[in-house]
Parts: structure tokens; sequence; C-alpha cells
């Protein structure tokens, strides 16, 4: 175990991370924020509830999600892209460390990123929405896992992306797709068959629906199901990452 | 002799494109030497160093690390392993500390500021440890990527072109802290397009072309044993033609008729001298002064790749 070269990636990233704070956190949570204020304050009062819980406090799982989606595959894509692309991968592919290690530690940090941003993203929403969590430790197990999952997810969009548009691609075309359907904005119950149906194939309901539920105790599927689709997509990118180190998918020739 | 620190046994490389950079080389490097490997662009001396540092994975072929296999003992190989990489691609934001430090981590070492210090102070790049490495000239980024390969106090260190683009002074410089680091018992490999570098500072030297070694000696014994003497005999009274009595030893003239030149072996049996000598008196040709002259690395790695190709 290298627990050594483990510390001095986390550091790296971390660093690397607090070098551009205003990118990394400071904006995604303004632009969450905004999104608070125009429902909260200025549109919230004239929505109707969903499941017994006013909009504009409805939506704040699923937005600090949406931000939490797009900041874990981009810090973690951009973790491994990025020495891909100036040639400094040289030196993790020399080092004493195994994949797993190396995995842990670019993983570990972009996780610790996403729960702060999450974090920090509901402590503004309480400003102008009244936000209440049932569940806080069932909160933070699904906050981390789910971070787990989408920067795994992200992790192996970077080892696969040969430039940056590869790279902005897949959180632009298909995950913010999936999070506006996703039941980020509203009760998937709501919707009437067959559409209701299909949304169920769509992993992040079942991930934001677990999260909305440690807040409200409401869920538009059960709990265990929301556990099952996290888990299984964390198990599922990170036996897609463990082949890419097996043949050396684009990062070795 | 002991064992050898670092044995290349088949090696080939086909990348994905086609191309056959390395043809099956076996080559033993020894503890504590400094090896250099000369080959024009594109030979495979990249290819072969990024292959024992784990960055290219080999079609066929074994690498032993201290007699061990390179991949599945990987850990205890690359801990013995720093490499200079031959494209100065370094993080651009982080400081020269940092950035050494970080190195120093990732192989697994515990922090040890006394001695990253003393690398920097070694590399002259110690008043720049605060600097970011965009700031750095190219020939500080060089010194900075040999810091941080050295930072994990490696026992085997690969210079891919370490003085590409360096100036003179840094240049000796750069040989000092080479044999220095030689001194403290590292055993160093390096590449090089400069044969003066190699003719400076190689105990031994590899000749590689189109992917196969050509040649691997001790410097002293490839020169004297592709070396070829040159003798010449600066003449008193120019000659107009070289006199069909010499012939056999097959002279050139040149200088304007002033000079014979003449290229012999000096490990053969007979080299000739003598009966040329006696040769030209019987013809009454007189000579005002004789020299020889030994050919260079530069001369002989010339002779091996065009030979080789031919
Ligand atoms: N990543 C790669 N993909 C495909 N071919 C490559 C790759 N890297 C090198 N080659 C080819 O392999 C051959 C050997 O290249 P290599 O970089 O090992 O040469 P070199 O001896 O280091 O040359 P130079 O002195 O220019 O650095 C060349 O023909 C080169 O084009
Ligand atoms: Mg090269």
């Amino acid at each position: 175990m290298n627990g050594h070269g483990i510390a001095a990636i986390y550091r790296f990233e971390m660093a690397r991370w607090k070098r551009t704070l205003w990118q990394s956190l400071i904006t995604p949570v303004i632009t969450t924020a905004l999104y608070f204020v125009v429902f909260g304050s200025a549109l919230g009062s004239r929505m109707s509830t969903m499941d017994g819980v006013s909009f504009a406090a409805f939506i704040v799982p699923g937005l600090t999600l949406l931000s939490v989606f797009m900041q874990s595959i981009f810090n973690a894509s951009f973790g491994i892209y990025f020495p891909k692309f100036t040639g400094t991968i040289y030196e993790l592919l020399s080092a004493p460390i195994s994949s797993f290690e190396a995995v842990l530690a670019y993983v570990g940090a972009a996780v610790t990123k996403s729960v702060i941003l999450a974090l920090v993203t509901i402590a503004t929403a309480t400003i102008f929405v009244p936000v209440h969590i049932n569940h806080p430790i069932a909160m933070i197990l699904f906050l981390v896992g789910i971070s787990a999952g989408f920067c795994l997810f992200g992790f192996a969009i970077g080892v696969w992306a040969q430039n940056f548009e590869q790279l902005q691609i897949i959180p632009m075309l298909i995950i913010t797709p999936l999070t506006f359907l996703g039941g980020a904005f509203y009760s998937v119950k709501a919707l009437h068959d067959p559409f209701r149906t299909i949304t169920l194939f769509n992993p992040i309901v079942h991930v934001i629906s677990g999260f909305r539920w440690s807040f409200y105790s409401v869920a538009d599927v059960p709990v265990w199901s929301s556990v099952l689709v996290t888990l299984a997509i964390i198990a599922g990118c990170m036996a897609v990452i463990a082949w890419m180190f097996r043949t050396g998918y684009r990062l070795k020739q | 002799m002991s064992d050898p620190i670092l044995s290349i046994r088949g090696l080939r490389k086909t990348y994905g494109t086609g191309v056959d950079a390395l043809k099956s080389v076996d080559l033993d490097i020894r503890r504590g030497e400094i090896f250099a490997l000369l080959g024009p662009n594109g030979a495979g001396k990249t290819t072969l160093i990024n292959i024992v540092c784990g960055i290219v994975t080999p079609s066929s072929g074994e690498v032993l690390v201290d007699g061990r296999n390179w991949q599945s003992n990987y850990r205890y190989a690359r801990e013995r392993i720093g490499l200079v990489p031959q494209e100065l691609t370094t993080e651009a934001f982080e400081s020269v500390w940092n950035t050494v430090s970080f190195s120093r981590g990732l192989f697994g070492r515990p922090r040890n500021n006394a001695y990253i210090e003393d690398i920097l102070k070694r590399l002259s790049l110690f008043d720049k440890c605060n600097s970011e490495m965009r700031f750095l000239s190219g020939g500080m980024k060089r010194r900075a990527m040999i810091a941080k390969a050295l930072s994990h106090e490696p026992a085997i260190l690969f210079l891919d072109e370490p003085t590409a683009g360096v100036d003179v002074e840094l240049r000796r410089d750069m040989w000092d802290l080479v044999r220095k680091l030689r001194a403290d018992g590292t055993t160093i490999i390096l590449t090089t397009h400069y044969i003066e570098e190699a003719e400076e500072m190689a105990d031994r030297v590899g000749v590689i072309s189109k992917g196969e070694l050509i040649a691997v000696d001790e410097k002293h014994d490839l020169m004297a044993k592709m070396g070829k003497k040159t003798l010449d005999i600066v003449l008193a009274e120019p000659l107009a033609s070289v006199p069909p009595e010499l012939s056999e030893w097959n002279v050139e003239l040149g200088d304007n008729g002033h000079q014979l030149t003449y290229q012999f072996d000096s490990h053969a049996e007979r080299t000739g001298i003598a009966s040329l000598m006696r040769r030209l008196s019987d013809l009454g040709i007189t000579y005002k002064d004789l020299s020889t002259h030994q050919s260079s690395l530069e001369e002989i790695f010339v002779e091996l790749v065009h030979g080789g190709s031919k």
C-alpha cells in the first residue's frame, strides 16, 4: 500500500481546487442559489405543493444533485484528463502506485469537493427556502455514495476523452437532460403512464428520489431501490475503470 | 562482475500504428555505471526507456530490475527508478517545491524537507523553490524535472536527452551533477544526440538504430575496436599524383599534393606503416611531418548507423 502516494495525489488535487475556488465552488453555488431565489421567493408562492412539500423546498435536493453531478464529473474527469493532455501522466504511470490506489486518490479528492459543494449549496438554500433534513445520516450517506458514483463516472470519461469537447459532451448532453427529466423539478408520481414507467428506467430518478427522501421523507421510488441504483452506478463505473487500467486503454501505448 | 542492476531481454514493441519501434533488444546495465544510448531520431531510445519505466507496454520481452520482473514486482522496480522524460511536461501552476515534494510522495517516500532542499541546492534551483513552474526558463524546467526524478532517491536514473536545449555552461554543470550522482552509487542511463556527451561521460555506450541495438561496448573498447587510425604524412615536395608504387597501401593525396593520408587498423598485426615508410624512402619521397589520429565516437557512430542500413 502506497499511502504517501495516495496522500500526494489527494493533496495535489485539493490544492488545484483551492486555486480555482471561484470556478469550482462559488460559481456553481451562486448558479444554484439563483434557482432558489427565483422559485423560492418569486414564483414559489404561486406554485402548488409537491407531496405536501412547498415547491421551493421540494426542488432543493434535486438542484443540489444536478450541481453535484456536473462538478463530480467535471472535477474527476479533468483531474485525469489534464495530465494526459499535458503529458505529466508519465509520472503517475511510472510511479509505484496501483491503479486502485490512484483511483482512490483522484476520486477521493473529487468526492470531497462534491460533498463540500453540496453542503454549501444546501446551507445557501436555507437562506431563501425552508429546508429541513429529516434523516441527516442517510442524507450524508446518499451524498457520499452519489458523489462517489458520479466521480467514478467522471474519471472514466477523463480516461476515455481524447479532446476537451468529449470531456464536456457527456455531462451536457446526457446528465443534464436526464436530471431535468429525472424529477429534479417534479414528482414522478405526477406523471401518467407510459411516461411514468419510462421515467423509471432513468437511474437519476432513483438517485434524486432517495436523496430527497432523506430531506422530507417523501419518495418517488422505494428507498431500497435508490440505494441499489447508487451502488450499481458505483460498481459499474469501478468495473469499467478496472478494465481500462488492466488493458491500458487510452492511458498506455 | 556483479549481477546487472537492469536486464532487458528480448524486448519488442510494435505500436498501434504498425511501427516496429524495437526489434528484440537485449541489454544488461551494470550497477553504478553511466550508460549512454546513442541513436538517430526515431531509433527507439525513448520507447526503450518508457517500457522499462512502465509507461509503454512492450509487445513481448521482459525487464528485470535487480533480478526481479518489472511488472510482477512493479512497486519494487519503480521505487528504484527515476525518469527525466524527453519532453518538458510539468504542472504549470505548482511551485517548484510542491512539484518536487509531490513526486517524492507519489513514489511512496515520507516527507523529507532536508533532502529536497539538498537536491534543489545541488541543481541551483533553491532560490526558485517558490516560483510557479510556468515562470521558469527551459533550462530551469529541465533541472526541476531532474529534481523530481531524484526526489525519491532512485538507484537507477534515466535521463532522456538531458541536455537538449541547455546552454553550454549548464551542460557542464549537468555533466558534473551526473558524475556526482554516479559517485554516490546511482546507475545512470542517458540518451543523447551529442556524441561528445557520451564520449565525455559514459562508461559504456550502446548504439541503437531502427529499433536494433547494433553495438554495446565499453566506450574505450568501442573506440579502439571500431577506431580507424589515420596517418597523415606532410610532404616536403608536393606530388602531382599518387605514385603507382604506393597502390597497395591505398593512400590518398590531399592538400594540393602536399599530404598523403593512410588509413589503417591500429589493432591489425601489421599496420603496414613500416613498409610504407620504407617504400617512401626507396622512392626518394621526403616528408616534413607525421601525425596519427583516431576516429571519434561520432565517426564510429555514423559508420555504424550507415553501415547497418546498407
Ligand atoms: N506513441 C507512439 N505511437 C506510434 N508510434 C510511435 C509512438 N512513439 C514513438 N513511435 C515511433 O516509434 C519509433 C521510435 O520512436 P522513439 O521515440 O522511441 O525514438 P527516439 O530514439 O527516442 O527518437 P528521438 O531521438 O527523436 O527522441 C519512431 O518511428 C516513432 O515514430
Ligand atoms: Mg526520444
